[in-house]
């Protein structure tokens, strides 16, 4: 057993059916999730909706989706949820297209495609050929841009407020009081792509960075210069610290057994 | 005005009594966007010839707040909130949808105990939502008691919400997974007793003062008759469709949850009108109540979210003492977990309709993006042609019988 969503019974031999029924007009099958999903040429699109209809009683356009992938040839997918009462059965038609190329309206087949066209076109600026009354419709009276767009800010560009001046409401640029804040909890070990705090003297290409380091060299602190020692006060004492490691053992030796003997003379 | 009956007198003619009437040019006029019957901020634009609508075109978007884009800027757990916020009157309902969507993207199993709290809760959403819902609609057609009294009801069920999960509306209460919180035992024995004792008497009290009322009859009957293919065509989903005669329920059709476990009645129109539309909703609270009353029967004892540590964060008691924890604690509080990549289109029976969740996502702790399905975008779509060639005291009825929270409409 698995997830509790809503289980549709699948039914079988729909794939080949509908794909018999599109013919050329059907470019791509996905079964992903137990959700099927046709990609159509978009000007056959009308044409594919209506055999759907009427050929595979799909009767209701439940949804009209826009997705925005911007790297992308055709950047936007325009994805259509459709439900059979009769079969008890949902599929999703997609279709691909741009900011220039129109797509064919399914408005004469569902009226209610008319308002989520229009929503499409609202947040996508995608244009449906043949919706007659293709107006703006979540966003303010008179906004500019496509907010669901991915390059579209998430704070938009214009806010308001009411003027105590001017005794209305009046638009201005967004000033945000703090910067926007963005987490990234992508970790390094995941594949993340941006450049930490230090990698760039690493690889040396980051513009502006530092020439590079040299080639790394085991640390040690033998050398004066990393103790911080600084040289020996005179040259005696060069001299006898020079001295000292190659014969300590003799010398204590010899220290002690000759100072007796000297001493005592 | 002694000129214009002095010119009338001249020109009136036996053979043509309308000889001499002036040309009436339509007028247009806005109903709302504040306006107490329009439920919210609805703007319509509707010309008139004389009382009859010609022409009515909606204009919504007066509460957009950009919903679907925020949820695209936050993890799978942040968004849910969000839900609460679309249709405030059925808040549940909207949680429904997406933890279910979230949940098939990730092939989540959540556990028995939680499936019964989930529908438990969907339908007390239901009963709660129709309240306001019924309320409503009978006060925007001139009667003012019934409202009252299913107001009581609807606070009880929210003193319910509350004691569930702590706040009233914006509960947040469904997870992916699972439910946030287990329920204490004098809870489900406060519901029992309240299904039995106080919620029939409140509610067929209510009704029956409005059910085979005359005037209320007057006001809905046969208004806004729309046809089984119209239903089709307009998009129609949950009560609209059913009080246009096609028993399609997803309850029924497409279980969820556990549903398929329950027996209920799926009530549909005859008439096909407002006061179809109504009586629709009337049985299912009853309906709902009989659900929930299995419920209470059936729930089992056990988990009431999902062991995955991967999704579903430990409670604040176990983070105290393990280590391991701890880190899933935090983790899946920061990070939030990666759902694989992928889109799925979930659909529940909200109480307003079909209220689905178009989800995709690619691989990351964010949704790619996040198409809510509204159920009164499709309904009030319809408001030019249900209401062509009504009286303009009958769009208030129309409206009313469609259940519109602009939360939801707007996003």
């Amino acid at each position: 057993m698995g997830h509790s969503a809503p289980r549709i019974a699948t039914i079988d031999g729909i794939v080949g059916e509908i794909a018999g029924l599109l013919g050329p007009m059907l470019v791509e099958t996905v079964d992903h999730a137990d959700e099927l999903s046709f990609t159509v040429v978009r000007g056959e699109l009308a044409n594919a909706m209506t055999l759907l209809c009427d050929g595979a009683h799909y009767q209701q356009l439940m949804e009209i989706a826009g997705v925005d992938y911007p790297d992308r040839p055709e950047r936007f997918e325009i994805c259509y949820h459709l439900l059979s009462v009769t079969r008890n059965h949902r599929i999703r038609v997609k279709v691909t297209t741009d900011e220039d190329h129109a797509v064919p309206t399914v408005t004469h087949i569902w009226p209610v495609a008319g308002w989520l066209e229009r929503e499409v076109f609202d947040m996508y600026g995608v244009v449906f050929d043949g919706n007659t009354d293709l107006r703006r419709i979540l966003t303010d009276y008179g906004f500019k841009g496509h907010p669901q767009r991915k390059d579209f800010p998430l704070t938009g560009y214009v806010e308001l407020r009411y003027s105590e001046e001017d005794k209305r409401v009046v638009y201005e640029p967004v000033k945000l009081a703090q910067d926007f804040r963005s987490f990234d909890f992508m970790s390094p070990w995941e594949g993340a792509e941006y450049i930490l705090p230090g990698d760039e003297k690493a690889h040396g290409e980051a513009p502006g960075a530092p020439a590079p380091a040299a080639a790394p060299v085991p640390k040690t602190t033998g050398k004066k210069s990393e103790t911080g020692a600084g040289e020996p006060a005179n040259t005696k004492a060069a001299e006898k610290s020079a001295d000292a490691p190659s014969k300590p053992a003799a010398q204590t030796d010899q220290g002690k057994g000759a100072a007796k003997p000297e001493d005592k003379a | 005005m002694s000129d214009y009956m002095e010119k009338l007198d001249h020109t009136i003619n036996a053979d043509d009594p309308t000889l001499g009437d002036t040309e009436i040019q339509n007028y247009t006029i806005n109903f709302g966007p504040q306006h107490p019957a329009a439920h919210g901020v609805l703007r319509l634009v509707m010309e008139l010839d004389g009382e009859i609508v010609e022409r009515c075109d909606p204009h919504v978007g007066l509460l957009h707040r950009g919903t679907e884009k925020l949820i695209e800027y936050k993890t799978y757990l942040q968004a849910l909130p969000y839900f609460d916020r679309l249709d405030y009157c059925s808040p549940l309902g909207m949680e429904h949808s997406y933890v279910l969507a979230v949940e098939k993207l990730l092939n989540l199993e959540v556990p028995l105990r939680a499936q019964y709290l989930r529908v438990f809760f969907a339908e007390l959403t239901r009963i709660c939502n129709h309240m306001l819902n019924l309320g409503s609609h009978v006060m925007d057609v001139g009667a003012m008691t019934p409202n009252l009294w299913l107001f009581e009801i609807r606070e009880d069920c929210l003193n319910f919400f509350e004691r569930a999960s702590g706040a009233r509306m914006h509960s947040a209460y469904f997870r992916p997974g699972g439910v946030h919180q287990d329920v204490p035992l004098k809870l489900l024995t406060d519901i029992a007793d309240w299904l039995d004792t106080r919620l029939p008497r409140l509610f067929e009290d209510a009704i029956s003062l409005v059910a085979d009322n005359r005037i209320f009859k007057q006001r809905n009957v046969d208004i806004a008759i729309v046809s089984k293919e119209d239903a089709l065509k307009w998009g129609f989903s949950g009560p609209m469709i059913r009080g246009s005669g096609i028993p399609w329920d997803i309850r029924k059709s497409q279980p969820y949850d556990v549903y398929d476990r329950m027996e209920f009645d799926v009530p549909v129109g005859t008439q096909f009108d407002c006061y179809d539309r109504f009586m629709v909703r009337v049985e299912e609270v009853r309906q709902s109540a009989r659900i929930m009353k299995q419920c209470l029967n059936d729930m089992p004892e056990g988990p009431i979210a999902s062991f995955d540590r991967k999704v579903v964060p430990p409670k604040r008691g176990e983070m105290k003492r393990s280590m391991e924890a701890l880190i899933h604690h935090f983790k899946l509080y920061t990070e939030g977990f990666h759902v694989p990549a992928g889109e799925v289109y979930v659909a529940t029976e909200s109480p307003k309709g079909e209220f689905g969740v178009y989800l995709v996502a690619d691989g990351s702790n964010k949704p790619y993006r996040c198409k809510i399905r509204p159920t009164a975008f499709s309904h009030l779509q319809s408001m030019d042609f249900q209401l062509k060639g009504h009286m303009l005291a009958d769009v208030t009825a129309v409206l009313g019988a469609m259940d519109i929270v602009f939360g939801e409409c707007d996003r």
